[in-house]
């Protein structure tokens, strides 16, 4: 094998990374962002996002709407239904510790599952993609990427970067940013905090339906436990580049796929899935904060 | 309390009975046995597991019906074998499958089902054959299954049974120079049937080119496995796994251009009635099966035409499985004459003798099905290859 082969060869494995990686990521900004705020780890975000999933399948494929139509109705859907989430799961539990909020997630997780399957059967539907099929090719059709990568990409960064500007730049983000700081304190300056948090919550489930559909576009069998292993991945990705920061998220959720896809073509497949998480341990323990996590020091 | 004392004991007493007059097998049964095997005295009871609920539901659900179906026919012909069919849910956990079966066994299951699924099946197996109560599974495919127990009977071929019948088609039909093999590392199912065909391609001299694996969890970008096929020059896959991750491996070779022939198991069979699968992707699929529900057949006609009045959909092996199931059951039991004020171990000792003797056609397999001795099934895979979006028998 010569030297531009294996280079190209590196670059398709490249590209098949990011495009692994870019689908992480999505998912990891949501999770990174309602832990960012909430302090909380909404284990239940996986199964929002195969909600999110459904419920654009069955506008674009049974009822036959233009995919943007499915986006919008599937993003209106789940961002009622975190709320709802919010509300009655998580609100009454706003002072117990933290550990009976998380087991609460698994729950809701569980229960959104089982009523995904009552609702829908477990028998796997075909999601067709919301994004046209085609690529792009380079070097003249040796390495070529599909417009769906380029996509998720794209809509990856492009929510980074609003996330970014609406957690700093708007008093909305400087009311989440001082409930994640301080719920007590920020009450006394006479913030909502209880509708700053539902807030956190719609708008992770917003970026959970979006998730969904691009996942599945990407992967799609859908099924009710489609969100669920990608969850955990993405909760994953969003520790490895450091859990409540949004840059952090992306960064990832990108190096987790390129590993992963790395690892199975260089290494093996048999290993990748222990080659990842062994990258993972390692960096936890030279950063135990992640890649791009801030240290905070606890006051004892 | 004391009620509940007395009644404790009573029931406690009833059992021990049972347990008694099943030790001395072949003596006359007393009055009491009745009381715990047979609430009726009239039906046979059947019980199984399945995964009603869960991620393997598909499968339980089929098995359920198809076995409804069947045991609905029987008892409307009014004739002399009557049953009464259970299922229990067991949510594809070993642990579940142990409680599932103790329920069915304080409900007086005289023939068992064993369970849908192979790892539930292993578990509950060891108690059947403890209880002395028969089991035949519909599709639970290990060989761990039925080894070492003369009273597990299987309908499904065993995993070893196919990879090896898999490599002996590809190679006598000429279907692939190279073959590539993706497996799923974390599934008995995949691994029993990858093994086997590796070792009866290498006494063949069929030449496989390699081979890569995935695992739960590792299961939707096959990016990588199908740039290794590509690259080692495969022109046969070979996939012994279930039709969700087939179904992501075809779209995905169709986006990178890659057309090999593709070669599948029984559990491929399904992959044509997932909702808005397009089945030009699956065009020139062959698998070997032991169903196909357009075959012509009246047998297969009418309980295609059934299953779908009754839920919808299209049945796949594991409910023909099931189905083949309840009739066998029916025809061992004409043929040693068994009756259903019989003890689950008098009908155990019966269908151990019978089993073995009888030649059974049904749904399944091209052509008779018979038994060996240590619960393996012997039948004829049919080989089919996907035609315009249907099953077509390959000669």
């Amino acid at each position: 094998m010569d030297f531009s082969s294996l280079l190209l060869g590196l670059l398709d494995n490249l590209v098949r990374g990011l495009s692994l990686g870019s689908v992480y990521a999505i998912i990891a900004l949501g999770y990174t962002m309602v832990y960012g705020i909430a302090k909380m780890l909404n284990f239940a975000h996986g199964d929002v996002i195969m909600v999110g999933a459904y419920i654009c399948f069955f506008a674009t494929s049974t009822y036959g709407l233009p995919p943007v139509v499915g986006i919008l109705l599937s993003m209106a859907v789940c961002t009622v239904l975190g709320i709802v989430i919010e509300r009655l799961a998580y609100k009454p539990l706003r002072q117990a510790p933290s550990l009976a909020v998380l087991i609460t997630a698994i729950g809701v997780s569980y229960f959104l599952q089982n009523a995904a399957q009552l609702l829908w059967t477990s028998s796997p539907k075909v999601f067709s993609s919301v994004v046209p099929k085609g690529d792009v090719s380079f070097f003249g059709g040796q390495l070529s990427v599909t417009y769906l990568t380029i996509v998720t990409i794209v809509v990856c960064v492009v929510i980074m970067l609003v996330l970014t500007f609406f957690t700093n730049k708007t008093k909305m983000g400087k009311a989440m940013r001082a409930c994640s700081e301080d719920k007590g304190a920020a009450q006394l300056m006479g913030i909502d905090v209880n509708a700053t948090i539902s807030i956190t919550f719609a708008i992770g489930s917003a970026l959970a339906a979006i998730a969904g559909v691009l996942l599945c576009s990407a992967y799609p069998n859908l099924t009710p436990t489609t969100g669920s292993m990608p969850g955990i991945k993405a909760f994953t990705a969003a520790v490895f580049g450091g859990i409540g920061s949004i840059p952090g998220a992306l960064l990832g959720g990108l190096l987790l796929g390129i590993i992963e896809i790395f690892a199975g073509s260089y290494i093996s497949t048999q290993l990748s899935n222990a080659i990842v998480f062994g990258v993972l341990i390692i960096v936890l323990l030279v950063k135990p904060a992640g890649l791009l996590g801030k240290k905070i020091r606890e006051k004892v | 309390m004391k009620k509940l004392r007395i009644l404790s004991l009573a029931m406690a007493a009833a059992m021990s009975v049972s347990l008694l007059a099943g030790c001395s097998n072949g003596t006359a049964t007393t009055p009491e046995d009745d009381t715990t095997s047979t609430a009726t005295g009239t039906a046979f009871k059947i019980g199984g597991t399945a995964p009603l609920t869960g991620d393997a539901s598909i499968y339980g659900l089929a098995v359920q019906r198809g076995a409804q179906i069947a045991v609905d026919e029987i008892n409307a012909e009014g004739g002399s074998i009557q049953f009464e069919l259970k299922y229990e849910d067991d949510v594809n956990d070993p642990e579940k499958a142990v409680n599932a079966y103790n329920t069915l066994k304080d409900w007086g299951m005289q023939l068992s089902l064993g369970s849908v699924t192979t790892k539930p099946c292993e578990s509950t197996s060891v108690y059947n054959f403890e209880d002395r109560i028969f089991a035949l599974t519909p599709s639970a495919s290990s060989t761990a299954v039925v080894e070492g127990k003369d009273n597990v009977y299987q309908m499904c071929f065993t995993d070893p049974n196919q990879g090896l019948a898999s490599a002996d088609y590809i190679n006598s039909q000429g279907l692939g120079e190279k073959v590539f093999i993706i497996w799923k590392n974390d599934d008995v199912y995949s691994t029993g049937i990858k093994d086997t065909f590796m070792a009866e391609a290498e006494k063949l001299g069929l030449e496989v080119v390699g081979d890569a694996t995935f695992a739960t969890g590792n299961d939707q970008d096959f990016s990588v496995q199908l740039n290794q096929a590509k690259e080692a020059g495969a022109d046969l896959l070979f996939l012994p796994m279930y039709y969700q991750p087939a179904s992501l491996i075809l779209a995905q070779a169709d986006a990178m251009g890659y057309e090999p022939k593709f070669f599948g198991v029984d559990g491929m069979d399904g992959i044509l009635t997932m909702e808005g699968f397009d089945a030009s992707l699956a065009e020139g699929v062959m698998l070997l099966t032991p169903f196909n529900a357009d075959a012509t057949d009246d047998a297969t006609v009418n309980f295609v035409t059934k299953y779908k009045e009754l839920y919808g959909e299209v049945p796949n092996q594991f409910a023909a499985d099931a189905y083949d199931c309840v009739y066998a059951y029916k025809l061992a039991l004409e043929t040693a004459g068994c009756t259903p004020d019989m003890t689950a171990e008098e009908l155990c000792d019966k269908m151990i003798e019978t089993f073995p003797t009888i030649t059974f056609t049904g749904l399944t397999g091209d052509g008779d099905i018979t038994w060996q001795t240590d619960g393996k099934v012997s039948k004829a895979p049919k080989g089919m290859v996907i035609q315009n979006g249907a099953y077509v028998g390959m000669e």
